[in-house]
C-alpha cells in the first residue's frame, strides 16, 4: 500500500492504520471527549477500555462518522481524512460492529450486506455480485453464514458474523468492535478472538472496545484506558495487569471480587415446577424449568442472552403468563391463582427488571413518582381517595439517603440521574418493603464501578438477612462473584446446576453452549 | 351462457349487465383509494405515519379543480393538484422528519387546516360558497376514454359489454392507477430505492450506519406519497365529479389507510382491500332505495355509513400487528 | 451551563406555547392577506367582536365551554398515551343522551332534577360511543385514531337518521326535535348575575360554564392526585413499566377513553340545554376537533386548557363577527387557524425550542458576566 508523504511525522516508522489527534467533543454540559490522541498500528489488536460513560463509545462513533468532533483530526494510514458521516468512514476503510447490531431483522443476510453499497439502481446485479464476494470472504476468514436466511431467524452469534462480513465486504482495513462478547458464550468469544487474530495476520487493525479486563489481557497487543472523557494511560498489554488497568479506569483502588461469607441456605421460599413460557408466536422460550429459591442464598442464572432467562424472570415476576407449570410462594400457586405483579409484591416478591429504562422507571417522571412505581396502591401512600404527597416525598428522601442516591432530590426527573443512581433508587424501591424473595435482572447493567460495589454489597447483605435472591446476568464474572449456586440456561432449559465452589468459567461456558452436565 | 330468446335468458342478461356495471363502478370508486393507499405505502414503509392522506387529497382536489376552472386545462389542474399535495407532504416532512414532531398530530393539523383552507380560498376566489366553479368544458376534466369499437361491442353483451364497460371507458387516471400497483411492487422489491425504503422503515439506525441518509430517504418517500395523493385528489374533483365541494374526500384518506393496514403494507393485498371497499360502496349505492327482502328499504344514512363500518370491522378482524414497519411513527434521532 | 435545546420549566409551560401561538397567528395573517383583506383590520375586528362587548365576552365564554369539555376529553386520553380524535362523535352522541333526557323530563321536572340526569345521560352516551374504539384498541389492536375517526362519520350518519326519521318534530321539514320543556333550560349567566344584582348583557353563556370549570378541576385531581391518575400516566408514558408495576394498559385504555368520551359527551349540556333547547343536526359544529388544538395548546393541563379554550372561544366568536364584516372571509377561516395552531403547538413545537433556549441562555449569561 503506497503511503503518501503528506505527513512529515516520524519518517522511520510506517504510518499507523489510524491516528487520532486532539479529538474533542461535548454534549451540552458533558465533556465527552477531552483532547484525545492515540494511534493504532496495522496488524494489531488495540484494546480501548473504560467505565460506562468514560467516552469510549463517543470516540468510536466520531471515528465512524456518527458524531462530529468539535476539534481534532483523524488520520488513516498517515493521511488526513474528513469524516462527516458513516459513508466517509466506510470510504476511508473503517468498519464498525456496534454493540446493538445494525441489521434489518426482516431482511436476509445478503440484503443486509448489500444495503448502502448496492451496485446500480436495480437489485438483482448487486445481490449476485455480493454473493460471489461473500463466498470468497467466508472462505478466507471462516465466517460461515447462510446468505438467504432472514436475520431475525439467526442466533446472535451468527448475526455478529453478519456484521463483521458487512464491514469486510465494504473493504474495511480498520475494524472497530464495540463490546462484542456481551452476547456470546466464552467459547463463541474464543472463536471470535481467533478470527480477529486472522484479521491481524492479514495486516488489518482491530479496535476492541470493552469493559472486560480479561479479554483485554487475552487478545490485545496494546491497551488504552479512558476515564471521564480523557485518556489516562496507554501500555503494551504484556506490561500491565488487570489490577493496574482497573485502578486506572476507576481512578482509585477497587475490589475486584465481592466479599462474602459462605451461605447458610434455609427453607425454600419460592418453588418453580415444570414452568413453560411461550412467546407471542407460540414458541416455547422456557421449557419445563424446575428449581427452588431458598432463604439466605443467591441463585445465579447464567446464560447467553436470549436463552430464556428474561422470559423466566418475567414469568416469575408476573409480567408474562406461563403456559404450564407452577410457581409457589407462601402457600400460593401464583400461576393457578393468576396473581399479577402487584399481588405478587404483596406476597413479598420483589423484582428489579433487566432493562431499567424500558421497564424499571418512567423517564418522564420525577424520582419520587418513580419511587412508588408498583407500590402506588399501598395504604401508606394514600390519604382518603387521594395520594399522600407528603408521605411519598418523605419516603423517597429516606430511600435516597439510605441508598446513597445522589443527588437526594425527590422532585428531580429520573432522567437527570446517572445510570448507577437510577439503579440504586430502583433497588431501594424494591427492597425497602422487606420482600422475602428478590429477583434481580442484570444488577449492574449501565452502572459505574462505584455503584457496582455498593449494589453488590447490598445484595449480599440481603442474603445474609435471610432473603432468597435470584440474579440473572449475562456477566459471567458477576454471577461467579455473587451466586452461591448457579443455574445455567440454554435454549430455554436449565442444562445444569453448579455449586459456586465447583464452578469454573470453562465449565459454565460449555453448559451455556448447551453441553449438559459437563463432567468436571 | 346467454340465451336471449327465453325469459330466463333475459333475466340472466339483466343480472349479467348489473354485475358488469357494478364491477365498473367498483373500479371507478377504487381508483382514488388505490392511489391513496399506494401513497400511504411509500410513506409508512419509510416509517412515516400516513394519516395525512386525507388532507393531501383534499388539498389536491381543491387545487386541481381551481386551476382547471381558471385555465380550462385538466392537465394544468393535475399539475396543480400534485404540486399542492407535494407541498403539504413537504410540510409534514419538515415537521416530522426534520423537527421530529409527533407524526399523528402533524397529520391531523394538516387535515384540519386543509379542510378549512379549501373552502376559505374557494370563497375568496370564486364566491360560490366555498366551492369551485362547475367544470363544464370537456378539456377541464379527465373523462372516460372509449376504447376502439367500444360502441359496437356494447351490442354483444358477452364479451362486448365486459369490454365496453369494464375495460374501456374509464378515464386516464384509472388506467394509471392500474399500472401503478405492479410498478410500486417492482420499485419496492426489485430496486435499490425499494430496498433502502423498506430498511428505513424497519431500522433507521441500520440505514444510517450503512452510510445512507435517513432523512433524505424519508423525504423522498413523503414526496412520492404527496405526488400520488395529488393524482388521487385530481381524480376526485376533475374526473369523478365536476369541481371541488367542501369535505369531498369524506374520509377516503382514512379508508385508504385502513386498506393499507389490512393489505399488510404490500401492494397487491392492499389493492385487494381497496377493491373490497369499493365493491361494498358500489353495491351500497345500487341498493339505495331498493326494497330488500326482510329488511325492506335501507335508510340512505346507513348506506352512506357502510364504508366506515366496514373499516372498523376490517381493523377489528385484523390482528397481525407485527407486520407493520417496525420503526413507524418513531422520529429518528442518533441519540436513542 | 444549560444544555442546548432544553428550556427551563416556566418557559416550556408558558413561553414556548406563546411563541408557537404567535407563529400560527402570523401565518393566519398571511392567509388573510392572500384572501385580499388586511390582517391588521381582521385582527382588530376579531378582538372587538370577541372581547369588546359584554355580549361578545358572553359568546366567547359560551364557545369556550364547549371547547373545555372537548379539550379535556382529548387531554385525558393523551395522558393515557391515546389520541382520541373521536371527540366530535362522542359529543354528538352524548348530546343525544342529554337531549333525550331533556325531551323526556324537561316539561315534567324542575331543573335541579333534570340537571343531574342530563349530565349522567350525556356522560354515559359519550362514554359508550368511546367504548367501542377503546375496546377494539385494547383487545384487537385496532388503530384508535382511525376507529375514532370512523366513529365520527358513523355518529353523523346515525344522528342524521334519527333526526330525519325518528326524533323529528312532526310536521316539520328541518331535521330537529321539538323544543325541550323549560325544566331543561340551563340558567343563563345574564339571569344568574341579574339575581345577584349585576347587570350583564344577554348571551348564551350559561351555568354549563361552571360545570366545565368543575370538570377541569376534577380532571386535575383525578390525573395528578389519585392512584388511578398515577396508573394512567404510567401506562401513557411507558407500557412496559405499567405491566411491571401491575397496571393493565388495556384496562387503562378502556377506562381513560370512557372518561374521555364522558367529558366530550357533556358538550350537549352547554350547546343543547344552554342555548339550542332542541337536538339538531351537527350541533357540535367541529368542537371535537377544536378540542385537539385546545389540548395541545394547553399542554394537556386543565388550567392550560381553560386558557386555550377561552382563546379559541374568542376566535370562534370573533370569527363569526369577521365573516359579517369581511365578505371575503367565511367561518372556515377559523378552521384554518385551528389547523395552524395544532401544527405549531403540536407538530412543530421543536422548531422554536432550540432558538428559544439559545436566547434564554444568552440572557441568563449576561448578569453572571456582570458579577
Amino acid at each position: 500500500m503506497p503511503s503518501p508523504a503528506t505527513e512529515p511525522t516520524a519518517p522511520a516508522a510506517p504510518p499507523s492504520a489510524l491516528e487520532l489527534r486532539g479529538i474533542d467533543k461535548r454534549f451540552g454540559a458533558v465533556h465527552a471527549n477531552r483532547a484525545i490522541s492515540f494511534s493504532v498500528a496495522r496488524g494489531s489488536i488495540h484494546g480501548l477500555i473504560g467505565e460506562n460513560g468514560a467516552g469510549k463509545s463517543t470516540l468510536m462513533n466520531i471515528v465512524y462518522g456518527f458524531h462530529r468532533a468539535e476539534a481534532g483530526e483523524i488520520l488513516v494510514r498517515g493521511r488526513r481524512v474528513d469524516i462527516h458521516s458513516p459513508q466517509d468512514a466506510i470510504a476511508a476503510g473503517i468498519g464498525m460492529v456496534h454493540q446493538h447490531f445494525m441489521l434489518v431483522e426482516s431482511f436476509t443476510v445478503l440484503e443486509n450486506v448489500v444495503l448502502g453499497v448496492e451496485r446500480g439502481a436495480l437489485l438483482a446485479g448487486s445481490l449476485d455480485h455480493a454473493r460471489d464476494e461473500l463466498a470468497k470472504l467466508t472462505r478466507d476468514y471462516g465466517l460461515d453464514v447462510p446468505l438467504d436466511t432472514v436475520v431475525s431467524e439467526l442466533p446472535v452469534g451468527v448475526q455478529q458474523r453478519v456484521e463483521i462480513l458487512k464491514a469486510l465486504y465494504r473493504g474495511a482495513e480498520i475494524l472497530i468492535l464495540d463490546e462484542p462478547t456481551a452476547v456470546l458464550t466464552p467459547q463463541e468469544a474464543g472463536a471470535l478472538f481467533k478470527m480477529l487474530g486472522r484479521l491481524r495476520a492479514e495486516g488489518k487493525a482491530v479496535i476492541l472496545v470493552t469493559h472486560k479486563l480479561r479479554e483485554i489481557m487475552a487478545v490485545t497487543d496494546r491497551v488504552t484506558v479512558m476515564r471521564q472523557g480523557a485518556i489516562v494511560g496507554e501500555v503494551a498489554t504484556c506490561n500491565t495487569s488487570p489490577r493496574e488497568l482497573a485502578e486506572k479506569m476507576v481512578g482509585r483502588a477497587v475490589l475486584l471480587r465481592v466479599e462474602k461469607t459462605p451461605a447458610h441456605p434455609g427453607a425454600p421460599l419460592l418453588a418453580v415446577r415444570d414452568l413453560e413460557v411461550l412467546d407471542r408466536l407460540g414458541v416455547a422460550r422456557v421449557k419445563g424449568v424446575s428449581f427452588d429459591l431458598r432463604a439466605g442464598e443467591i441463585v445465579g442464572v447464567a446464560g447467553v442472552s436470549g436463552n430464556g432467562q428474561s422470559e423466566l424472570l418475567e414469568a416469575l415476576a408476573g409480567i408474562r403468563a406461563p403456559s404450564r407449570g407452577s410457581i409457589t410462594l407462601g402457600g400460593h400457586d401464583l400461576v393457578r391463582e393468576r396473581l399479577g405483579p402487584d399481588e405478587r409484591r404483596e406476597l413479598g416478591l420483589a423484582h428489579v427488571p433487566e432493562d431499567r429504562l424500558r421497564m424499571g422507571v418512567v423517564t418522564g417522571f420525577t424520582a419520587e413518582e418513580n419511587a412508588i412505581l408498583g407500590y402506588h396502591n399501598r395504604a401508606g401512600y394514600q390519604r382518603g381517595p387521594l395520594l399522600n404527597q407528603a408521605a411519598i416525598r418523605a419516603e423517597c428522601e429516606k430511600k435516597m439517603i439510605a441508598h446513597d442516591v445522589r443527588p437526594a432530590v425527590p422532585l428531580l426527573r429520573i432522567s437527570a440521574f446517572s445510570g448507577g443512581n437510577q439503579q440504586k433508587l430502583v433497588l431501594a424501591r424494591e427492597i425497602d418493603c422487606d420482600p422475602r424473595v428478590l429477583l434481580v435482572g442484570q444488577p449492574t447493567r449501565g452502572v459505574d464501578i462505584g455503584a457496582i460495589e455498593f449494589i453488590h454489597k447490598k445484595l449480599v447483605a440481603l442474603r445474609d438477612a435471610g432473603k432468597a435472591l435470584m440474579i440473572v446476568s449475562v456477566e459471567l464474572d458477576e454471577i461467579l462473584g455473587l451466586a452461591d449456586r448457579i443455574l445455567v440456561m440454554n435454549a430455554g432449559e436449565i442444562v445444569g446446576e453448579v455449586a459456586r465452589a465447583d464452578a469454573t468459567e470453562e465449565k459454565l461456558g460449555l453448559m451455556m453452549a448447551g453441553v449438559r452436565e459437563a463432567s468436571a | 351462457m346467454v340465451r336471449e330468446k327465453t325469459g330466463g335468458g333475459r333475466l340472466t342478461v339483466e343480472t349479467y349487465t348489473i354485475i358488469v356495471l357494478l364491477l365498473a363502478a367498483t373500479i371507478r370508486v377504487a381508483t382514488p383509494l388505490v392511489l391513496a393507499a399506494l401513497a400511504g405505502m411509500f410513506s409508512e414503509r419509510s416509517g412515516v405515519v400516513a394519516l395525512g392522506l386525507e388532507g393531501m387529497i383534499l388539498g389536491a382536489a381543491f387545487a386541481s379543480a381551481a386551476v382547471a376552472a381558471v385555465t380550462g386545462s385538466a392537465w394544468l389542474g393535475l399539475g396543480a393538484g400534485i404540486a399542492t399535495a407535494v407541498a403539504l407532504a413537504l410540510l409534514l416532512g419538515f415537521a416530522t422528519v426534520t423537527h421530529r414532531g409527533n407524526q399523528v398530530v402533524a397529520a391531523m393539523a394538516v387535515n384540519i387546516m386543509v379542510a378549512g383552507l379549501g373552502p376559505t380560498l374557494g370563497m375568496a376566489w370564486f364566491n360560490l360558497g366555498g366551492q369551485t366553479p362547475q367544470l363544464d368544458q370537456p378539456a377541464q376534466r379527465f373523462l372516460g376514454l372509449m376504447g376502439p369499437w367500444a360502441a359496437t361491442a356494447r351490442e354483444h353483451p358477452l364479451p362486448g359489454l365486459l369490454y365496453a364497460e369494464l375495460l374501456s371507458g374509464h378515464n386516464l387516471i384509472v388506467y394509471l392507477a392500474a399500472v401503478l400497483v405492479p410498478l410500486s411492487a417492482w420499485v419496492l422489491y426489485r430496486t435499490r430505492f425499494g430496498l433502502r425504503l423498506r430498511a428505513v422503515g424497519e431500522n433507521p439506525l441500520a440505514v444510517d450506519t450503512a452510510g445512507i441518509s435517513v432523512n433524505a430517504l424519508r423525504y423522498q418517500a413523503v414526496v412520492i406519497c404527496g405526488a400520488l395523493c395529488g393524482v388521487a385528489g385530481t381524480y376526485l374533483s376533475t374526473a369523478a365529479s365536476a369541481g371541488f365541494t367542501r369535505d369531498m374526500t369524506a374520509g377516503k384518506g382514512y379508508l385508504a389507510l385502513a386498506a393499507l393496514i389490512f393489505g399488510k403494507w404490500k401492494p397487491f393485498p392492499t389493492l385487494g382491500a381497496c377493491l373490497l371497499f369499493a365493491f361494498t360502496d358500489a353495491l351500497a349505492s345500487r341498493l339505495q332505495g331498493v326494497a330488500l327482502p326482510i329488511v325492506g328499504v335501507i335508510p340512505v344514512q346507513f348506506i352512506l355509513a357502510l364504508p366506515y363500518v366496514l373499516t372498523v370491522l376490517l381493523l377489528a378482524g385484523f390482528v397481525g400487528k407485527a407486520t407493520a414497519p417496525a420503526a413507524i411513527g418513531v422520529p429518528y434521532s442518533k441519540e436513542n | 451551563m444549560k444544555t442546548l435545546g432544553k428550556l427551563p420549566h416556566w418557559a416550556e409551560l408558558v413561553l414556548l406555547p406563546l411563541v408557537n401561538l404567535v407563529a400560527a397567528l402570523v401565518l393566519s395573517g398571511v392567509v388573510v392577506k392572500i384572501l385580499g383583506e388586511s390582517p391588521w383590520a381582521a385582527g382588530k375586528l376579531l378582538l372587538a367582536g370577541s372581547l369588546g362587548t359584554q355580549e361578545g365576552i358572553g359568546y366567547t365564554l359560551y364557545y369556550a365551554t364547549n371547547f373545555m369539555f372537548t379539550g379535556l376529553a382529548v387531554a385525558v386520553a393523551f395522558h393515557a398515551g391515546l389520541f382520541n380524535i373521536g371527540g366530535e362523535g362522542q359529543a354528538y352522541i352524548g348530546g343525544l343522551g342529554t337531549g333525550l333526557v331533556a325531551l323526556w323530563l324537561g316539561a315534567r321536572a324542575p331543573f335541579l332534577l333534570v340537571l343531574p340526569v342530563a349530565v349522567i345521560a350525556g356522560a354515559v352516551f359519550g362514554a359508550a360511543w368511546a367504548f367501542i374504539p377503546a375496546w377494539l384498541q385494547a383487545r384487537r389492536g385496532s388503530h384508535i385514531v382511525i376507529t375514532t375517526i370512523m366513529f365520527n362519520f358513523i355518529a353523523a350518519a346515525l344522528m342524521t337518521y334519527l333526526l330525519v326519521n325518528v326524533l323529528i318534530r312532526p310536521g316539520q321539514q328541518s331535521p330537529e326535535t321539538r323544543e325541550f320543556g323549560a325544566g331543561a333550560f340551563m340558567p343563563l349567566a345574564s339571569e344568574m348575575l341579574a339575581k345577584a344584582g349585576i347587570s350583564f348583557s344577554a348571551s348564551p353563556l350559561n351555568f354549563a360554564f361552571l360545570l366545565a370549570l368543575g370538570a377541569a378541576a376534577l380532571v386535575w385531581v383525578l390525573v395528578w392526585r389519585t392512584r388511578w391518575g398515577y396508573a394512567l400516566r404510567v401506562a401513557g408514558q411507558n407500557q412496559a413499566a405499567a405491566v411491571y408495576a401491575g397496571i393493565s394498559p388495556s384496562r387503562i385504555t378502556v377506562q381513560s377513553m370512557l372518561l374521555s368520551g364522558a367529558l366530550a359527551g357533556c358538550l350537549g349540556l352547554n350547546e343543547l340545554l344552554g342555548s339550542q333547547h332542541r337536538i339538531l343536526v351537527d350541533f357540535p359544529g367541529g368542537a371535537g376537533f377544536v378540542g385537539i388544538a385546545v389540548a395541545l395548546m394547553g399542554r394537556n393541563h386543565p388550567f392550560g386548557i381553560f386558557l386555550a379554550a377561552v382563546l379559541f372561544g374568542a376566535l370562534a366568536q370573533g370569527g363569526s363577527q369577521l365573516s359579517f364584516d369581511m365578505p371575503k372571509i367565511n367561518r372556515d377561516m377559523v378552521v384554518v387557524i385551528q389547523g395552524l395552531v395544532i401544527l405549531f403547538c403540536g407538530a412543530l413545537e421543536n422548531v422554536f425550542r432550540s432558538p428559544l433556549a439559545a436566547v434564554l441562555a444568552w440572557f441568563a449569561k449576561k448578569p453572571e458576566a456582570a458579577d
